[in-house]
């Protein structure tokens, strides 16, 4: 017996499925929130156990103006995502940049707060418990921080030639879901790390 | 001129391409059977790789105080036999179905991220390789090599550079990292592919059962696997960064890996049974000539293991010491788990009753799968309760009870889902009296290994010694359950041989040698690269049933 096609239609039947960028990526940030869940848990458990100094009381500082460089940079990625539905390119540009600048201005918050930290307090991954779980999950954070600053910065470069347009509105809003949920870690590891742990 | 050249095409088409540009097709490919024909003749050669090394561990211990191997060789084999057969032959070999017959169920044309599919497979296959090169490179490259030997699930401080010098640890890390991320990968695949891909029709209650567990297995391993990538991101941190994590020296806690470790380790175990129960319910229906009892429920019921199994992992920890709050916590999550399993294979018998058996190879796997995975959701039952667990954890009853699991249920459903979908994926009939004489082999050198091994666990036997002294009354068991392994490995050798022969010899199957009633069985064996010619369109859970019967088609009933 060879192929047969199989047709067997309903009558008024409406079919319509999810999209698959945004199915994909709400998998990809359930993967990635078990492995900050570990890490949080795990930093969340060592709180206080260090056996030796710093202690976070001693050396933290709250980043306050850094932290609210990130969170907006969800609002600047919304709006220029709303641009680009519109087909207003300039806008869009601009604001993607704006996403880029206030990412990498965090970043940079975070590479001043670790010099700070290794060459004026000392405290380094190996020093004490405070000091591994601290590096592991803001570096992992600042990891993912990057990743994302890469791929945004493709996209405006792609922009810059001319690449992007409104028909790619669905594609840049999956990169902007990862966006949010980069924010949307830090305001967790924020508060583990900034307000419960110091 | 035109007409001459319309006439030699075909004639240069039909000679096969040189052997280097069908490899190089191979190694470039993003269609989705080829990668899981790739992902499981990859796992099958991992499969013969674990099954060795558990054979060097079982003649080293047929008699006391033998000395086949050393102390240390020991270790590595129970290592590199647990984290062969779980990342690189069970996960990849069922990946591999998944990948094969998922779109092909659906009436899709492919994966929804091919390229991620591609990319996924490579991750798994270097994580492979990394794992055994470490027998080359574990020491570093000065001499012979060394592969791990720190067990399966690696307990700190065993971990610690103090206690595992050179780099055998680190090539385990790194292997099971790796192709943690192409298995993350190929879970997104899946969860996206069934609800993005299906065809026309087929919306969520009429999806092929295969389908609906490998959906629920690929949440899993999105929630399971990624836990494991992080522990083993802290575990490099602590080898090469200096970090404390597991560095109960400077305040960290051994304990903590531990529950990281199970965390991923027990949904890990409904990652592999899952897709095991999607062989069965496609199969079981098929040769007892009846739908599925209880689809429904059916689906229900993996909905429930689902979550239940992402709260057990400390029953593998009652031995460690827990509080009494945490040990009743996982005592009742873990009898609790029972019960969805149990109403599946009350469901898988209700399917066969009344029905019209027939006794072919994937059926006879299929059947002994029932009775097998029983006995060792028994003993399961008897090891979740705490204090039975603090007399028999660690001992070789707990080792008879998860071969019991994975080798009594896991493998020999997958043995039936081979046999069962040999055809579509070869287009040829495998030989029905060699799959018969594997089965019988196999079953008997099973129940030859995995009962006997019961009896010393309870007589003390611990897990993981290279020898024993004689007069303990361990003697004759594990005489016994080493004979078990010649059947296994003889079972094992005919059914490649089947695989291969048929593969070359085998009679011509057709598109539809079951009579069967999924999409798969509608288009050609093997089936073309898009797959379906034109889109299916569906309306019941049985499309085919509905074709060959288009008097009394299930969609009046459903």
């Amino acid at each position: 017996m060879s192929a047969r096609s199989v047709s067997i239609p309903e009558d008024n039947f409406r079919w319509s499925l999810p999209a698959r960028g945004p199915v994909g990526m709400w998998g990809l940030i359930a993967a990635e929130s078990a492995i900050f869940t570990i890490f949080v848990v795990a930093y969340l458990f060592y709180i206080g156990r260090s056996l030796t100094g710093p202690q976070p009381r001693e050396v933290l500082r709250v980043p306050i103006f850094f932290t609210v460089c990130l969170l907006s940079s969800s609002l600047t990625i919304h709006f220029a995502l709303r641009y680009l539905r519109r087909g207003r390119m300039r806008s869009f540009s601009l604001l993607w940049f704006l996403t880029i600048a206030l990412g990498a201005a965090f970043l940079a918050g975070t590479l001043s707060e670790w010099r700070h930290l290794i060459y004026d307090k000392g405290l380094t991954i190996g020093t004490n418990l405070f000091g591994t779980t601290y590096y592991s999950l803001v570096g992992l954070h600042a990891f993912h921080v990057t990743v994302g600053l890469l791929a945004l910065t493709t996209v405006l470069l792609f922009a810059f030639l001319g690449h992007v347009a409104r028909q790619h509105a669905e594609r840049v809003e999956v990169l902007s879901m990862y966006w949010h949920f980069v924010d949307a870690v830090w305001v967790v590891v924020f508060t583990v790390v900034y307000i419960i742990g110091r | 001129m035109a007409t001459t050249e319309s006439i030699a095409m075909p004639l240069s088409d039909t000679s096969p391409p040189p052997l280097v540009e069908r490899l190089h097709q191979w190694v470039t490919t993003v269609d989705h059977k080829r990668l899981g024909i790739m992902y499981i003749l990859y796992a099958l050669v991992f499969l013969v790789f674990g099954g060795v090394e558990a054979t060097i561990m079982r003649i080293q211990l047929i008699r006391p105080l033998n000395d086949f191997v050393s102390p240390r060789v020991f270790n590595r084999m129970f290592t590199m036999h647990g984290t062969t057969m779980i990342f690189f032959a069970a996960m990849p070999i069922l990946f591999g179905f998944a990948n094969y017959l998922i779109p092909l169920m659906i009436g899709a044309r492919d994966m929804a991220f091919p390229r991620l599919n591609a990319f996924s497979f490579w991750m798994t296959a270097f994580g492979g390789l990394l794992l055994y090169f470490s027998f080359l490179g574990g020491d570093g490259l000065y001499g012979a090599g060394n592969a791990p030997d720190v067990g399966w699930f690696a307990y700190a401080p065993l971990t610690s550079q103090t206690f595992s010098r050179g780099h055998s640890t680190d090539f385990w890390i790194l292997s099971i990292l790796v192709s943690g991320v192409g298995s993350i990968g190929v879970a997104i695949n899946i969860i996206t592919t069934v609800l993005c891909m299906r065809c026309r029709g087929m919306t969520l209650g009429k999806l092929p059962l295969l389908a609906w567990l490998n959906l629920i297995m690929a949440g899993l391993v999105v929630l399971a696997v990624s836990p494991l990538t992080a522990a083993q991101l802290m575990l490099l941190v602590d080898r090469y960064l200096g970090g404390h994590f597991f560095d109960t020296q400077a305040g960290g806690s051994a304990v903590m890996w531990m529950h990281f470790f199970w965390i991923f380790g027990h949904p890990e175990v409904y990652v592999l049974v899952l897709p095991a129960f999607g062989f069965a319910s496609e199969i079981i229906p098929v040769f007892s000539r009846k739908t599925i009892f209880g689809y429904p429920i059916m689906v229900g019921a993996t909905i429930c293991i689902g979550f239940i199994s992402m709260s057990v992992w400390a029953h593998h920890m009652f031995t460690v010491g827990m509080s009494a709050a945490g040990n009743t916590f996982f005592v009742l999550t873990t009898m609790a788990i029972a019960v969805p399993t149990g109403i599946k294979i009350f469901n898988w018998l209700a399917t066969m009753w009344g029905g019209q058996i027939h006794f072919q190879t994937p059926m006879l796997f299929c059947i002994a799968f029932l009775f097998q995975f029983l006995i060792a959701g028994l003993t399961g039952i008897m090891l979740g309760s705490a204090p039975f667990n603090w007399h028999l954890g660690n001992s070789y009853f707990v080792i008879a009870h998860f071969h019991y699991v994975i080798v009594g249920g896991i493998l020999f459903t997958l043995f039936g889902a081979f046999y069962y979908w040999f055809p579509k994926m070869s287009g040829r009939m495998y030989n029905e009296t060699l799959g018969k004489l594997h089965f019988w082999l196999f079953f008997l050198g099973f129940h030859l290994t995995f009962d006997f091994m019961h009896v010393p666990g309870i007589l003390g036997m611990p897990r993981r010694i290279y020898t024993y002294e004689p007069g303990r009354g361990w003697d004759i068991w594990n005489l016994i359950v080493t004979i078990g392994v010649l059947f296994q490995a003889a079972g094992m050798l005919v059914f490649l041989g089947n695989l291969l022969w048929s593969y070359w010899r085998g009679q011509v199957a057709g598109s539809d040698p079951w009579d069967a009633w999924t999409l798969e069985w509608s288009t050609t064996s093997p089936p073309p690269a898009y797959n379906f010619a034109s889109l299916p369109e569906v309306r019941s859970r049985r499309p085919l049933w509905d074709l060959k019967h288009p008097e009394d088609p299930d969609w009046q009933y459903e």
